[in-house]
């Protein structure tokens, strides 16, 4: 993927945030405090306002800059979550124009590893990571055994959709769905959620 | 949706220039973003700063002044503030005595507050924080990200203020915070959501005879809901929450009663004629009272009871003088 098809999943993104934008504030109103799809959309929109410098950049700063952007502008958890997820990606991509897919694998695994020290959460825990890790597994997986990026991709989609149906049986113990306890059962995850959507997007300029 | 607003994008940012135009001798917004400070920089001693989503007015902004915060940092609407926001506010107030950062214990301030103090560090600055989770309606679990931050935060802030203004250490201030948190207790509930500007509609929605018993501050779901009850019996359910939390027996303590945004005072006070003979009834005596709107939740119909165990030092803390719009005493 070169960096014109990178700044093309940033749009990608940004679109997918403002059209989820209600679903996802929807089903945070039930388990958490109601914000999510509106944080992301704010967020990705400043992305879109800065659109211009980032595509002067290469492809690792774009990236890492994104992380920036995200960070200051989203908030709640999610901001510094997804912020960190883009930082630790767009760090191990420094100085690259292209990015190959087992680039964009080993950069998943940095977003996630930062995910995980930043929220000091592990999988299982009803929480984004429910639809990273598997991801992950599932993508590295296909990629072993054919070397076909974009089936890869088709893999980790369906991993992480699995994910969030999984979310649904789980109880929550961290974020603000921790404080429902047993209530949280039934519901998917909102974080799990707007991860597939920016996943998709990845995916659409593959 | 009907407010009193012009554009939902500036409903924070208008409603900090709006407070600071209020007290233009005592505040000032910094450039960066919406960061309250005081307008005369307190030197020497340690500088208290805290922050939060907005929608919770007078909290946070309205306790910064003397005898309590040095900075607040408003966030969007029920949304925790960014790291580079919290930055600017630490890098604002900090002198060689240290920051103490006060954070209601949820997962985006928690870690918001986080980032903003590696940054600070990085440049040098001596930064601790404490943690409050006053509200015993969510189990408290070493599981779990434990019990939130909600109205007992302002009776931090007044003490740990305090402390700090007459000159206690980084160490110590830090440790008194933590003492006011270890001994206060909160519980809420509600009878009418709030509407966040941005989504437009109600949070949640509870039927004409309904409660939500145990709340949150940003309408989040409590330990259950249940046809609604008289004033006095509602009462009764939160303190027994509230007093088999703690040991209060004997004690003597502050009282706060605090209105969610939509309550009016005249039932606050009725809230409080039963909180007091509760109290007077179990042998606790009550040191002070405060009715009124501390910690609110946008236009939530709702209030919290909060009881604050006292000891000498805490005592002549909460004694202290404070100077800001809205804790003056």
């Amino acid at each position: 993927m070169n960096k014109e098809k990178i700044i093309l999943v940033i749009d990608q993104m940004a679109v997918a945030m403002e059209k989820q934008k209600e679903f996802l504030t929807e089903l945070d109103n039930v388990i958490g405090d109601g914000d999510h799809g509106i944080n992301m959309a704010r967020g990705f929109s400043e992305t879109i306002k800065k659109r211009d410098s980032l595509a002067k950049m290469d492809a690792g700063d774009m990236i890492k800059n994104l992380g920036m952007i995200l960070v200051s502008t989203v908030g709640g958890a999610s901001g510094p979550l997804y912020g960190t997820a883009f930082m630790k990606a767009g760090m191990f991509l420094k100085g690259k124009e292209e990015v190959t897919f087992p680039d964009f694998l080993e950069a998943f695994a940095c977003a996630i590893e930062g995910v995980m020290a930043r929220g000091k959460a592990a999988e299982g825990e009803k929480t984004m990571l429910d639809a990273m890790l598997p991801a992950k597994r599932a993508m590295e997986q296909e990629w072993m055994l054919s070397g076909d990026g974009k089936k890869s991709m088709e893999a980790g989609l369906t991993a992480a959709r699995k994910g969030i149906e999984y979310t649904k049986t789980i109880i929550a113990t961290k974020g603000r769905a921790a404080y429902l306890g047993e209530r949280s059962i039934g519901h998917q995850d909102p974080g799990a959620t707007s991860f597939v959507f920016l996943l998709e997007a990845i995916a659409s300029q593959m | 949706m009907k407010k009193f607003m012009n554009d939902v994008n500036q409903t924070e940012n208008e409603m900090i220039l709006g407070l600071v135009k209020a007290y233009p001798n005592d505040l000032q917004k910094l450039d960066c973003g919406n960061v309250v400070v005081r307008r005369i920089k307190k030197e020497n001693k340690v500088a208290l700063i805290s922050g939060g989503g907005s929608g919770h007015e007078p909290a946070h902004a309205g306790y910064v002044g003397t005898g309590m915060l040095d900075a607040a940092v408003a966030g969007a609407v029920f949304t925790s503030p960014t790291p580079d926001q919290i930055y600017e506010g630490i890098k604002a107030i900090a002198n060689d005595a240290g920051v103490l950062m006060v954070i209601k214990n949820y997962t985006g301030d928690v870690m918001n507050f986080e980032m903003a103090a590696e940054m600070a560090e990085a440049d040098g600055i001596l930064v601790k924080q404490i943690i409050v989770n006053d509200d015993v309606a969510v189990k408290d679990s070493l599981y779990t990200v434990g019990r939130r931050g909600v109205a007992g935060t302002v009776f931090v802030h007044k003490i740990a203020g305090a402390a700090a203004e007459r000159g206690d250490d980084l160490g110590q201030v830090q440790e008194t915070a933590n003492k006011v948190i270890a001994n206060v207790r909160t519980m809420g509930a509600a009878i009418r959501p709030c509407t966040v500007p941005a989504a437009g509609k109600p949070g949640f929605e509870l039927a004409e005879d309904e409660m939500e018993v145990g709340i949150g501050i940003h309408g989040e779901p409590g330990t259950h809901r249940e046809k609604i009850k008289t004033a006095n019996e509602i009462v009764d359910l939160l303190l027994d929450k509230i007093l088999s939390d703690i040991d209060y027996e004997g004690s003597e303590v502050a009282v706060m009663v605090n209105g969610s945004g939509a309550t009016p005072l005249m039932e606050l006070f009725i809230i409080n004629n039963r909180v007091s003979d509760v109290l007077k009834e179990k042998g606790i005596s009550v040191y002070k009272t405060y009715v009124g709107e501390y910690m609110t939740s946008i236009e939530m119909e709702g209030f919290s009871v909060s009881l604050l165990k006292l000891d000498a030092q805490l005592k002549s803390l909460l004694d202290e003088k404070a100077d800001t719009p809205a804790w003056k005493a």
